[in-house]
């Protein structure tokens, strides 16, 4: 049924449909960035010498196509950011459909596409996949698993409860922009920018910075509850203070426009692209120059230090020279009324 | 000009909290000034304004969100209509997760009915023209800022003959709460009033109140500098013993403010008493929907009954509405109440008190 141009039931069977969408569909275009010619139950990985790094994440996004990229950019772009922050290069990832019957095979192929050209970018193998389908009204288009393995360097710790006092915090650039491209997309919410998703795979900047021997005590990407929620987790789990100068972080100015139109604070929205690094005095200056040179990071700033002070408090100077605390993003975001 | 960069420069709110500080010397005593307006309670914490402010200057939230003063009663009625076959409710994404006596419409969501978020009320006409064989019932909350946008869309579906719409009325009115809140227990010195309905109802709105309570009285924009420089003309009027509607936000708000607006709220509805959550019933101070358009009005079409709404007890968000308590004042706040499983509005709406508290506040390390 291929031809009809629509997922259907069929597609997720395990039989003639699934090899058809397998062999005509997948394969083709993720061939050269996968092992798949080899479709057995399971697969061996080549895993280069280094301590061994495991992890796994869903993407559900809605609309899965917005600006700046799709659900196949976040699926790879996620993953190798969640190895690369622990320092391990990713080595490969696995691939779990969810369709919902009725997905357009086109939608499908531009997802894969971006699959491709994601996992192309950030160097890692698509190693074994699979794909379900569920009636329609069951699920919502797309939904991607994907989970990946990755190795570190030898002796290298670098842990959300790593940072220290006097650390300096380096952002690697402006904050806001995946959010808000994706709210921009949504039926409904009917504005137009050209405001773009910052959805890229981090782990060529990481690699810079660990082959420049830079020491980093702890890195995270802000993704879901923005900034603001990463820094929390960070001052909670490695017992310090964190004091952030609002000034210095960046934001861009559409991003800006967007956030007080809809009343949002760009600290709480998502990223999918940008990191933190918590670096000792001695290497910032060296790390933040070499985060400029990098393609990822040419907005790179450091936004505030560690101190000793109340563990697990967030405090940041306003604009005009106020503090004010920050907490973890409560719920959902929405939109203000009047 | 961004009209935001401007507004957050620290040299320049350096420079105006000196001037408030001198202002606020003068008048030597213990001043109270009240912010109503949800937007200004977020921005006051989120700059850090308390912090910056003169010792003798005390800022309280007053009833400025809407979600906040819609009675429990009426969240009540809203699932009634909900629960009703056939219905599709469609609300502003804030009313959501609002507590009524038992459920919310977040949690009637849940067990399958359908209630959908819309940006404008004339999104819901949308969804009308879309869905012929149900009725869409749009919630119509909110102040003199969100009341035309309803009435428009009352207008549209009179236009277009939408016969299948219509709204479950509880927009209100800014300043007939400001007049009672002065014959409450708190001594209030200064209104700093809302930037986004002065801009409807203009500087004439705010008459009756510096007429009949002789408070001073200032439209307020929301950045950080305007409100600054709304403190400091708050506090001059103190000091020189002023009562005066003032206009700090004067690059929106004109003298008489949005005519064709005004001509809207005066086309469709009627001036009507209203409960305010905390604050109880305002004379006047409600939009009902007219008699000409009453074909519209979701209360009479599905002639909702509820019973007595309850509220938890131990919720001090009607004190915290007449600026009486903080959100620390109250036992629930942060362990039984808080954004994801609020007890109180306050907590719901991103722009009440407690949501405030919650996000900005110092709460977590105030024992440290």
């Amino acid at each position: 049924m291929t031809h009809d141009g629509i997922i259907t039931l069929g597609h997720g069977a395990g039989g003639q449909m699934t090899g058809d969408l397998i062999d005509n569909i997948i394969i083709p275009i993720l061939h050269r960035n996968s092992n798949s010619q080899e479709l057995e139950d399971s697969v061996k990985i080549d895993m280069p010498e280094g301590d061994l790094y495991f992890t796994t994440d869903s993407y559900v996004v809605d609309p899965f196509i917005f600006p700046g990229g799709n659900i196949g950019h976040l699926c790879v772009h996620g993953t190798v950011n969640d190895l690369a922050m622990s320092g391990a290069k990713p080595v490969a990832i696995s691939l779990g459909f969810i369709l919902e019957e009725g997905l357009l095979i086109d939608d499908l192929k531009t997802v894969l596409r971006s699959i491709h050209d994601a996992a192309r970018d950030a160097n890692v193998l698509i190693a074994c996949g699979d794909t379900k389908v569920v009636p329609r009204g069951k699920g919502d288009k797309i939904f991607i698993n994907t989970s990946g393995i990755g190795v570190t360097r030898k002796a290298l710790s670098i842990k959300g409860s790593g940072a220290r006092p006097h650390d300096k915090i380096l952002l690697s650039g402006t904050i806001g922009d995946h959010g808000v491209a994706v709210m921009s997309a949504r039926e409904g919410l009917s504005f137009n920018s050209s405001i773009k998703s910052d959805t890229a795979a981090l782990n060529g900047i990481v690699e810079v910075l660990l082959d420049a021997n830079i020491t980093i005590h702890t890195m995270r990407d802000p993704t879901r509850g923005g900034l603001a929620t990463t820094m929390m987790e960070i001052a909670e789990s490695s017992g310090v203070e964190i004091r952030l100068d609002e000034r210095a972080i960046p934001v861009s100015k559409e991003v800006n426009g967007a956030c007080e139109i809809l009343g949002l604070d760009p600290m709480h929205i998502a990223n999918e692209g940008k990191m933190v690094a918590f670096i000792p005095p001695d290497d910032a200056e060296r790390a933040l120059s070499i985060m400029r040179s990098h393609p990822l990071g040419d907005s790179a700033a450091i936004i505030g230090e560690v101190h000793q002070g109340r563990a697990g408090c967030v405090t940041v100077t306003s604009f005009i020279g106020g503090a004010r605390i920050i907490n973890k993003l409560p719920g959902e975001l929405l939109p203000r009324i009047c | 000009m961004n009209y935001i960069d401007e507004f957050r420069n620290g040299e320049i709110a350096k420079k105006l909290v000196t001037d408030l500080e001198k202002s606020a010397h003068k008048v030597n005593r213990p001043i109270t000034l009240m912010e109503v307006c949800g937007s200004h309670t977020m921005a006051i914490y989120r700059h850090g304004i308390k912090e910056l402010v003169p010792q003798n200057i005390k800022l309280v939230s007053g009833p400025g969100c809407p979600v906040c003063v819609t009675p429990v009663g009426y969240i009540d009625a809203a699932i009634e209509i909900a629960r009703r076959d056939n219905v599709i409710i469609t609300t502003f994404g804030d009313m959501m997760r609002v507590p009524g006596t038992k459920s919310s419409l977040q949690a009637e969501r849940g067990m399958g009915e359908d209630v959908r978020v819309v940006y404008s009320p004339v999104d819901a006409i949308e969804i009308a023209q879309n869905n012929k064989t149900a009725e869409i019932v749009f919630l119509g909350v909110g102040f003199e800022t969100t009341a035309p946008t309803s009435a428009v869309a009352i207008l549209t579906a009179e236009r277009e003959s939408v016969k299948n719409f219509s709204v479950l009325m509880a927009c209100k009115t800014m300043p007939e709460p400001m007049i009672a809140l002065m014959a409450g227990e708190l001594k209030i010195d200064g209104y700093i009033c809302p930037a986004h309905v002065s801009a409807i109802i203009g500087e004439a709105g705010y008459k009756p109140v510096v007429n009949k309570k002789a408070v001073p009285c200032v439209i307020t924009g929301f950045e950080p500098l305007d409100i600054l420089r709304g403190l400091r003309m708050l506090t001059d009027q103190v000091a020189e013993g002023r009562a005066q509607v003032e206009n700090e936000y004067f690059r929106v708000v004109t003298p008489e403010g949005n005519r064709k607006a005004q001509d809207l709220l005066n086309t469709v509805y009627v001036k009507t008493d209203a409960v305010w959550r905390g604050l109880g019933k305002i004379p006047n101070s409600g939009f009902a929907i007219s008699p000409a358009y009453e074909k519209f009005d979701a209360a009479k079409r599905f002639k909702v009954t509820v019973p007595e709404p309850k509220e938890n007890p131990a919720c001090v968000c009607g004190e915290i509405l007449r600026g009486l308590k903080d959100p620390l004042d109250c036992p629930l706040f942060a362990k039984a109440c808080d954004p994801e499983n609020p007890i109180g509005a306050c907590m719901v709406s991103s722009e009440g008190t407690c949501a405030a508290e919650y996000r900005y506040g110092n709460w977590r390390h105030n024992d440290a």
